[in-house]
């Protein structure tokens, strides 16, 4: 089996009062075994309800869905025993103190007392957490609270990790730290990784495949390389000495525009075109590439920056 | 995983805050010791009879009332949990949702016998004389009436998930109605009739009066059977009602 992941028309609704929700449509997807997925998309897409439906918190309205090789709906026990979830809440208990937590988490995926005790004592290192193990939850900051759920859901070493915005929260070491682990699982175990985030760099820095969802559907389904390529393209802007001079280069150029002495392109491998088009034309006094993010691809395909749009939510 | 194994597990997860924080179960004693300091030189004045049959009457009432307000209200626990994200953790752990219920409600006992032998051991300087053995099952139907009831609390967590106004709402309304029309503080001897029907659709006054007749020794008494029917019966209801409710969880 190479798909680790498949999912065909998965929807889910509420009913909130007399208004229905569509939170997720028709989601058709298939991950492979070891595969990085990272999955974007503004508040509200239906990104956390899609987790939620795949780890068997939430029964789809309807569609199916395997997951680690066991039906969601019939076979819940079956997928739960074989992934980890680190869920966009806080997981752990508020009047536990941090080790104990961890220690309880193993139990509940049948590790020994003393396997669980390793594993605590290893991951409480590893994230930071050493001086804090007999603190009670509810007294650790926010990040400090962060790790501690990104620790109880990587204690027993799962082959399927969901991860809900597990950034979130996270100061930069912080989170170069936790991807320093997903890394290191995923080279020592072959881990599968699914995980939502809002910090796009993340997204196209580590995962192979970027998924953008909007209003419950899927919009996209690609390397982040292969969608900005194809959905945003490299900017190019040329400055001259005179709007003369800037008319005279656009002309040469397609799909320019021209605004006083400075003309602005889009287009493909800009990296190579630019040096052409300074060797060409000797008028250009200034000259800056832009090389997309994958903020231009959700603008390119909803019109709107994801940023603004997390920006009205939040 | 077994559902003992994992029930034993949810156990020892709730057990352990309470084992690092063992002082937070003598602070919790406040309560009724309130209703002990203040409410029993009143009840011991008022009645014509000695004090210590007074405190005979009215110390088994106390236990019963440690263990209806320390379960009533631990649903709140889950409340809390379910709000942050930490009930949802276990949701997707693999082991039984109703393992998840019963552990929790069987915790409930632990607190109730540690504070119940407490009390028991205060009063007893000031007349209050205790059977052991009485004292010993008194224990345990305390602990059977704590996990029901415990029980309906989670449940009734779980039913307000999603508005926690209506926790609150109905433990307030339902703690003193049950606590009154058990006898539990004031015997229903002289109470109008409407009372004293209600009282005997009441399970707790069933516990009450076995829980009095425990401690004074008379340990085959009808009142004793009525107190064990009626808190098994709670506690098969409340697991019932609860591990329905823990399976829908979502
Ligand atoms: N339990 C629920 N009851 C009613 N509506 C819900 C429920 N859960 C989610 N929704 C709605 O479904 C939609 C999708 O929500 P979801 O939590 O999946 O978004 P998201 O993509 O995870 O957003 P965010 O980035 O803010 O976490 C939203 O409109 C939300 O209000
Ligand atoms: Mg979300």
């Amino acid at each position: 089996m190479t798909h680790i992941i498949t999912a065909r028309g998965l929807t889910k609704t509420f009913r909130v009062k007399k208004a229905v929700v569509d939170a997720v449509t028709d989601l058709d997807l298939d991950v492979q075994r070891g595969e990085l997925v990272a999955f974007l998309g503004p508040n509200g897409a239906g990104k956390s309800t899609s987790l939620r439906m795949l780890t068997t918190l939430l029964p789809p309205t309807s569609g199916t869905a395997t997951v680690a090789g066991h039906d969601i709906a019939t076979d819940p026990a079956g997928v739960r025993a074989r992934i980890g979830y680190i869920g966009q809440g806080t997981s752990a208990g508020h009047n536990q103190r941090v080790r104990d937590e961890l220690l309880s988490q193993g139990a509940f995926y049948g590790m020994s007392r003393t396997d669980a005790a390793a594993r605590a004592d290893e991951l409480l290192e590893s994230l930071d957490l050493g001086a804090l193990a007999t603190r009670k939850v509810l007294g650790l900051s926010g990040g400090q609270k962060r790790r501690l759920d990104i620790a109880l859901g990587l204690i027993h070493s799962p082959e399927l990790l969901f991860l809900d915005e597990p950034s979130t929260g996270l100061d930069p070491q912080s989170r170069a730290n936790l991807w320093q682990h997903l890394l290191e699982l995923r080279r020592e175990h072959g881990t599968t990784i699914f995980v939502t985030t809002h910090f796009l760099e993340e997204a196209d820095q580590f995962a192979e495949r970027v998924l953008v969802m909007d209003h419950g559907r899927m919009i996209a389904d690609d390397t982040a390389a292969n969608l900005k390529t194809t959905l945003a393209g490299d900017v190019i802007t040329l400055g001259f000495a005179s709007e003369a001079d800037a008319r005279a280069a656009a002309s040469r150029i397609p799909t320019s525009s021209t605004t006083g002495s400075t003309v602005t392109a889009t287009v493909d491998r800009g990296d190579l075109l630019l040096p052409r088009l300074i060797r060409e034309l000797d008028s250009v006094t200034s000259a800056t590439l832009r090389q997309p993010t994958l903020d231009d691809v959700f603008l390119a395909l909803t019109g709107r920056s994801l940023r603004e749009t997390e920006g009205a939510h939040a | 995983m077994t559902m003992t194994t994992a029930t034993w597990n949810v156990l020892t997860r709730e057990l352990r805050p309470v084992l690092r924080d063992p002082f937070s179960l003598i602070f919790s004693l406040l309560q009724p010791l309130v209703f002990l300091g203040l409410f029993g030189p009143l009840l011991v004045a008022s009645s014509p009879a000695p004090a210590s049959q007074t405190l005979q009457s009215f110390v088994p009432g106390i236990l019963v009332m440690i263990a209806l307000f320390g379960t009533g209200t631990t649903g709140s626990n889950l409340l809390y949990e379910m709000q942050t994200g930490s009930h949802e953790r276990t949701l997707v752990a693999p082991i039984p949702r109703s393992s998840l219920l019963v552990g929790r409600a069987l915790k409930e006992m632990v607190p109730i016998m540690v504070q119940a032998c407490v009390m028991a051991l205060v009063t007893i300087p000031f007349g209050f004389s205790v059977n052991p053995i009485g004292l010993l099952l008194g224990l345990v139907l305390l602990a059977i009436f704590g996990l029901g009831f415990g029980a309906l609390s989670y449940s009734l967590a779980l039913a307000s998930r999603n508005n926690d106004w209506m926790f609150w709402g109905i433990q307030q309304a339902t703690l003193f109605p049950l606590m009154i029309l058990s006898g539990m503080l004031l015997p229903l001897d002289n109470a109008p009739q409407w009372m004293q029907v209600a009282a005997a659709f009441n399970p707790i006054s069933y516990v009450v009066s076995a829980e009095r007749s425990l401690l004074a020794g008379d340990l085959a008494s009808m009142a004793t059977v009525g107190g064990f029917v009626a808190a098994a019966v709670l506690a098969a209801i409340g697991l019932g009602v609860g591990i329905r409710a823990m399976k829908k969880a979502a």
